[in-house]
């Protein structure tokens, strides 16, 4: 159930606008096999934005993205029926994916303890955990990871590192936006906010200038 | 991958499974066990008046779930996630109204048997009715299916699908009360007409709701 053997991610020109704002604009990458990016910037600068344009839930305001191989996301949500006790609720998501030994994955994130417990009593961290668990059930070839860190422990930041890297050796891509650092050799990096659209709307390009 | 989301959805909406599920059914029942004592007990004019207000009862037990039906799992990603995985929303929608209806429809029908003891309606009367829920529970379900879609971005989203529902629902209404007050089959082939063009369209008009609403 590999994935294709060379995934590709690329961006080419892309801006997207959230309401009436441009967050950002001619963002471009290209991202091969084994490749991992960290996209940094603040609250609200637009690093969901790219990554939900990046998988196409939405479509970008200009640009377009290149993508080869089956991909894979990590947001708020985490898909998982809140009523539902963990084990049964993760079970949905690795039957759908035909995931490979779902008890290995679920220990590997720590979460067999956790089984019995219905998925709204989860904390935040433990919470993502469960998302992480769904999300390498799903043996997707290019990763797009929204704050995989935030509210996790230290412990499990580690887990989070080594599973990217794990991914990353395999051949996977993986763009991981995110306020904390992550132990990843050989990560390449941008800042979404070098890509934000001049201050000023009588710029000379035109074309962003809301009347 | 459709039969694990069928079995998921039915899970979720299917009545006695707990989260409120069964409370169409009973609101049904309910309806149908308080309007004797409204009215009072004259049996001709409940048998009269009752089948009309089974329809009413089974319209409003539709919208029941509406809340729960899109708007929870579009906060929780869910239609996201099977999205990335190739699933078409039009496909998302198609199991998610089959799921909705299996959760009322047969019920609301089975249910109808003690409702219509109570309100005195037998015979061709009765007749009509329970091929009139047949026919007009899958139409009310499409149209509950568009409105939970169409209303789940919006913070009063409650409130607006039950001004929606009026107007939508009132051909369908129209006739299935209809057929029992001419005691006249014909207008049930207009239910039949009516559920089957909203169900073959109500897939696309939620796919292309919950489309939209990630836009926002």
């Amino acid at each position: 159930m590999q994935a294709p053997a060379s995934p590709v991610l690329e961006a080419r020109d892309l801006a997207c606008q959230r309401g009436d704002r441009l967050l950002f604009r001619r963002l471009s990458f290209a991202l091969g096999p084994g490749a991992a990016c960290h996209v940094t910037g603040a609250n609200g600068a637009g690093k969901t934005t790219l990554l939900r344009a990046l998988v196409g839930l939405t479509t970008p305001f200009a640009g377009e993205v290149v993508r080869s191989g089956t991909l894979g996301l990590l947001d708020e949500g985490s898909g998982l029926d809140p009523e539902l006790p963990l084990a049964r609720a993760l079970a949905f998501w690795f039957a759908v994916d035909n995931a490979p030994d779902p008890a290995a994955i679920m220990a590997r994130l720590r979460l067999a303890p956790l089984a019995e417990v219905p998925v709204r009593y989860l904390s935040t961290g433990q919470k993502k955990r469960a998302a992480l668990a769904r999300l390498i059930g799903q043996q997707a070839a290019i990763w797009l990871l929204d704050e995989p860190l935030s509210g996790l422990d230290t412990a499990s930041q580690a887990i989070v590192s080594a599973l990217v890297r794990a991914h990353c050796a395999g051949g996977g891509i993986a763009l991981i936006a995110s306020h904390q650092p992550l132990d990843v050799p050989g990560m390449g990096s941008f800042a979404i906010e070098d890509f934000a659209p001049a201050p000023e709307p009588a710029d000379a390009d035109g074309g962003e200038a809301a009347p | 991958m459709i039969l694990a989301l069928l079995r998921r959805d039915l899970a979720q909406f299917f009545p006695f499974a707990g989260g409120g599920a069964a409370l169409p059914v009973v609101f049904f029942v309910a309806v149908a066990m308080l309007y004797p004592f409204a009215v009072g007990p004259d049996a001709n004019v409940l048998a009269r008046t009752g089948g009309g207000v089974v329809w009413i009862a089974a319209l409003l037990a539709a919208i029941l779930p509406l809340e729960k039906l899109v708007a929870r799992d579009i906060a929780l990603g869910f239609f996201d996630q099977l999205r990335l995985r190739g699933l078409a929303e039009e496909t998302m929608m198609a199991v998610r109204l089959i799921a909705h209806w299996l959760s009322f429809g047969p019920v609301l029908v089975a249910a109808t048997f003690p409702a219509a003891a109570l309100l005195n309606i037998e015979g061709e009367t009765f007749r009509l009715l329970v091929l009139g829920l047949l026919a007009g529970t899958p139409g009310l379900a499409a149209i509950g299916l568009i409105i939970a879609a169409l209303t789940a971005s919006l913070r009063e989203g409650a409130a607006l699908s039950g001004l929606l529902l009026i107007p939508l629902a009132l051909p369908i209404l129209i006739f299935g009360a209809g057929a029992l007050a001419r005691q006249d089959q014909s207008s049930l082939g207009f239910v039949t007409a009516l559920s089957l063009a909203l169900v073959a369209l109500a897939p696309f008009a939620a796919g292309a709701a919950i489309r939209a609403a990630r836009e926002n």
